[in-house]
């Protein structure tokens, strides 16, 4: 159809006016986004160029290596090892199956490694490397490299990991690393960004964790270029961190590794101190257990085996064990009584095998009695009435005050795990505990270290090296951090007068040189490095009435359990005393038989370069001694090696 | 209809028609599509094969479509306006129906060796039909409601068939086209103003109604518009594409990061960085001179066409003209209002740079329409 031409040039018209307008509409909109791309370019440039530089670098943090821990003459206890570990990626492997398939013919891998390691491969994001295994021989890791290129995506590498070279000998005391838990997280208060570093391991108990701060070191960083799914795109630079303060204890390896060998098997602990500075010489408690293996990952199984073992290998013993301290802690008693004047060394108390308080008898080890006894007498034949009469004379509060001056009931401090302040009972202590009122029969139990009294084989060790030196000595186990010595602190004198003491040693020293003394069988001959020392049996069982009647039931015929503590607590040489030693057998029965033995080896080892010598044992004893000397499962002092042990 | 209306003496015949095609057209066209391959090449990393050659080679079969559609004499096109579209129209009845399900949404059919998208055929048939309509009414009766009804229903029946797909950006830009095609025609004033109360009172249904089963969007539609009302609220979830790419763009400054320097992009930070957000990595790399001269390309385009349209007598012509500019306009301003947070991310690519097969080359054809009206014009 054909229109007129007016209308065609009015709707014209109209059409171009619309046109116009709409072209109008358009250059108003780009106008607008012209303007609102000068504001984000040109306008808040600054502040966007900012988000993207964020956006683009990230700071990783380069874990630095542990710090290691040395014993006094720098042998390694703690270090560093380099874990041969292979790792894969699914974006390089392609057929990750098949390249798993093809590791596990060149290096161990089990069906549930390789679906396992499948798992975490799929379940990542392509380019994330995986592990595959770890702590690989030197031979397994030249093999996939020497393979690499049937191996694609497979990736050798190598980290450190913590290693315990010298295994059971300073699991208690030095303890183990591993990764860093929530709950560990949530007790540091402002925490070392490398903690968040996946499966970094921290010292989880022991030296490794009370030393921590020294012991870590300073990350690193590296500041590389990621992309937004996290890939590591190139390393942009880096600064080294810190590596973290080497450690030397005041421990002795050679003595440590002696000292858990002749424990062997029996659950026990033994402490040596130096009593002129107070190091540690040796602080074993056995059973003990590997600490390579938490690092590597504990299984249930082997973790249940050392949970339900009734000795109690992961107890450190030695700091956190608190045992009735028994006769040995008759020479607290005595110093207080000599102190207070209640007794002389002279003065005779008669024992005839018994004392009565109240409607109780209080009976002495011996039934029948040890007749007129001195102080002296008292200790070497370890006469239970004697202190029965004393103790009541000085009351507990003198006797525990006395307990606390040599170091009992007070907490030590070391960088040790669970360290016990034990038990040195007062009638304030029972009031507040038991709300109950001191008795004198609870006085007359203290004063032989049965009842309340309890003691852990480190404040045995510190109370004799105490009563030793003279010295109020604190013990001390580390040595020198980074380098740095610690600082030794001299010892003030105790306020004991040196009559006492020396009362005392002369009782310390016929227990185990004199011809009566509990301990002479366990006597060291060489005159240059004789002992003196105090046996102790505690009892963990009461013994009823009708068991007195019908005579107390010897050790060998009880169950292990309620057989009596063992306790032996000794200085050597005992003209010039450089070592103090406390030894606790758990239910190991008297303290002549099973701990004043292993104290004599143990404190001739640290007073000797190697071996005990021959020489200081009576001449009697010898020959067992050197049977039980070669015996010992010692590492080799050169490779450093344990022997396999054989169990029957 | 007969194309005896045209005064076909005037119009050149054979080759000569090349001399008379609209030239800086497609010089511009061909540049801006430049400037997407050299950002596709930067995106993929300096890697030709990735998006760069098969988006070449696209541009290649649209160019030559381009020409083959712009020698067809407009008159066959304005006789096929009606036929094209029933087609467009039954193939989005037919994948409402049959379609295959991508990207949450069913759009194309799967022809085997090509994925059909009608939604992209029905922009360019919906204009078609539109010019052709208001080049066969009377100017005088454009505005009486009988003849304003019939165009509506042309438009939002379509509308209403994509929307269900469901595909929100392309149902908008089939409104704002096909309006505009309308505003150019002469409709009443009134009738626009109608509308946009219209809109307004959808709106506000929309957003009453969430939450309803009566609910008009789907969750993730709701939940882009909330984050385009407050981005930081979901700084990594869906927040996300817009944080970003605002960073990407303001961090390009006053002259960008240099070619293939762009750590948003090139690092993927950036979401859909090759598709709908191809922008922000050409406003990381070439800054702000960079982003304001494609601005400034686009616009030239733009003017061109209107200019081709005012110069153009023939009603049906120039309408269709309008009709492409108003969706390539429309792209544009919806795409760049959401790469710069300015509006919310409804999945519309930017016209010639963006990566895609099916929406280049239906934008190329419909500049072939452009260019068969400009050459075949009344003179």
């Amino acid at each position: 159809m054909k229109r007129s031409p007016r209308i065609a040039a009015e709707s014209n018209t109209k059409l171009n006016r619309r046109t116009l307008f709409l072209g109008g509409s358009m250059a108003a909109m780009f106008a607008v986004l012209g303007g609102r791309m000068r504001y984000l370019q040109v306008d808040q440039a600054d502040a966007f160029k900012l988000l993207a530089e964020e956006n683009r670098i990230s700071i990783r943090l380069i874990p630095p290596a542990r710090g290691l821990i040395q014993d006094r003459n720098g042998k390694l206890i703690a270090g560093n090892e380099q874990n041969y570990r292979v790792l894969i990626t699914r974006e390089t492997a392609g057929d990750v199956e098949l390249v798993l398939k093809r590791l596990a013919s060149l290096i161990p891998l089990t069906e549930d490694d390789i679906t396992q390691t499948l798992d975490e491969v799929m379940s990542l994001n392509p380019f994330v490397p995986v592990t595959v295994a770890e702590r690989l021989s030197w031979n397994d890791f030249s093999k996939i490299a020497v393979n690499a290129p049937a191996l694609p995506g497979v990736l050798p590498e190598v980290g450190l990991s913590r290693r315990y070279p010298l295994d059971f000998d300073f699991a208690h005391v030095v303890g183990y690393v591993g990764p860093v838990s929530e709950k560990d997280l949530a007790d540091i208060e402002a925490p070392d960004p490398l903690l968040s570093i996946p499966k970094f391991q921290i010292g989880k108990i022991g030296v490794e964790r009370w030393l921590e701060d020294d012991l870590r070191g300073h990350a690193g960083t590296k500041r590389i270029e990621v992309n937004s799914a996290g890939r590591v795109m190139r390393e942009l630079g880096r600064e080294e961190g810190l590596p973290g303060a080497d450690i030397r204890l005041t421990l002795d390896a050679d003595v440590q590794n002696f000292a858990q060998a002749r424990l062997g098997e029996e659950s026990a602990a033994v402490v040596v101190m130096d009593v002129t500075n107070g190091d540690i010489i040796c602080c074993a408690s056995a059973p003990s257990f590997d600490p390579n293996l938490f690092v590597r990952g504990i299984s249930t199984v082997e973790y249940a085996a050392l949970t339900e073992n009734d000795h109690r290998p992961l107890a450190n013993k030695t700091v956190s064990g608190a045992y009735p301290p028994g006769s040995t802690f008759k020479v607290v008693t005595a110093l207080a009584a000599l102190e207070a004047e209640a007794t002389t060394a002279e003065k005779k108390v008669s024992c005839p095998g018994y004392i009565e308080f109240g409607d109780r008898k209080f009976h002495c080890w011996k039934r029948g009695g040890h007749g007129s006894v001195t102080l002296e007498r008292s200790l070497a034949e370890s006469c239970d009435v004697y202190y029965y009469d004393v103790a009541q004379k000085v009351g507990i509060d003198k006797i525990a005050e006395m307990g606390r001056k040599l170091g009992l009931g007070v907490r030590h401090e070391m960088p040790m795990s669970a360290i016990t302040s034990a038990v040195m009972p007062d009638k304030a202590w029972k009031q507040e505990k038991y709300k109950q009122d001191w008795r004198v029969g609870d006085t007359i139990n203290a004063s032989i270290g049965q009842g309340y009294v309890l003691a852990s084989p480190l404040q045995l060790a510190v109370m004799t090296a105490r009563i030793a030196s003279g010295r109020s000595v604190m013990p001390r186990l580390v040595r020198s951090i980074g380098g740095k010595d610690v600082p030794l602190v001299e010892a003030p004198a105790l306020d004991i007068q040196l009559e006492s003491l020396v009362a005392v040693r002369e009782g310390m020293n016929a227990v185990v040189n004199g011809e009566t003394g509990t301990a002479k069988s366990s006597k060291i001959v060489d005159p240059a490095m004789l002992m003196a020392g105090k046996t102790g049996t505690s009892q963990v069982r009461n013994i009823s009435a009708a068991e007195r009647e019908t005579g107390v039931v010897g050790n060998d015929n009880l169950p292990w359990e309620k057989r009596d503590h063992a306790l032996f607590v000794g200085y050597a040489p005992f003209d010039a005393p450089r070592y103090a030693v406390a030894v606790v057998v758990e239910h190991g029965g008297g303290g002549s038989t099973a701990a004043a033995p292993i104290a004599r080896d143990v404190i001739l080892r640290a007073m000797s370069d190697g071996l005990p010598p021959l020489e200081a044992y009576p001449e009697s004893q010898r020959g067992r001694i050197d049977t039980m000397l070669k015996e010992l499962p010692l590492r080799d002092p050169v490779t450093g090696m344990a022997p396999v042990k054989t169990k029957a | 209809m007969s194309f005896l209306e045209y005064s076909q003496k005037m119009a050149p015949t054979g080759l000569r028609k090349v001399l008379h095609l609209n030239w800086p057209i497609i010089i511009l066209i061909t540049s801006v599509a430049s400037v997407g391959f050299l950002m596709l090449y930067s995106i993929a990393g300096g890697n030709l094969d990735t998006w760069a050659r098969p988006q070449m080679e696209r541009f290649g079969v649209g160019m030559v479509l381009l020409f083959i559609v712009g020698m067809v004499p407009i008159w066959f096109w304005r006789s096929m306006s009606a036929t094209a579209y029933l087609v467009a129209f039954a193939l989005l009845l037919v994948v409402e129906f049959f379609g295959s399900v991508g990207m949450g949404a069913q759009r194309w059919i799967d022809l085997g060796f090509i994925r059909l998208q009608p939604s992209e055929m029905m922009k360019f048939t919906l204009v078609m039909v539109l010019a052709a309509y208001y080049g066969w009414l009377d100017p005088r009766k454009v505005s009486s409601p009988v003849y304003v009804l019939i165009p509506v229903l042309l438009i939002v029946t379509p509308t209403i068939l994509v929307l269900m797909q469901p595909n929100l950006g392309t149902s908008l830009m089939l409104i704002l086209a096909g309006a505009t095609v309308m505003f150019a025609a002469g409709v009443s004033l009134w009738y626009f103003g109608a509308v946009i109360a219209l809109g307004v009172s959808v709106i506000v249904g929309v957003f009453t109604l969430r939450g309803t089963p009566w609910q008009f969007l789907h969750d993730y539609q709701y939940k882009r518009i909330d984050t385009f009302l407050d981005p930081t609220a979901d700084p990594l979830g869906a927040g996300y594409n817009i944080i970003q790419a605002q960073i990407a763009l303001g961090s390009g400054g006053w002259s960008g990061k240099g070619f293939m320097q762009g750590t948003q992009s090139r690092l993927n930070f950036l979401p859909e960085k090759h598709t709908d957000f191809i922008f922000t990595t050409l406003a990381e790399e070439f800054g702000f001179i960079g982003a304001f001269s494609l601005l400034g390309l686009y616009a030239l385009i733009i003017g061109f066409c209107l200019f081709a349209a005012l110069r153009n007598r023939d009603r049906f012509s120039a309408l269709l003209i309008i009709g492409v500019v108003a969706n390539f306009f429309f792209y544009i301003a919806v795409n760049l209002s959401m790469v710069m947070g300015m509006a919310p991310v409804v999945g519309v690519p930017l016209p010639l740079l963006s990566y895609g097969g099916s929406a280049m080359m239906v934008l190329l054809v419909g500049f072939g329409l452009v260019q068969s009206a400009h050459v075949h014009r009344p003179r």
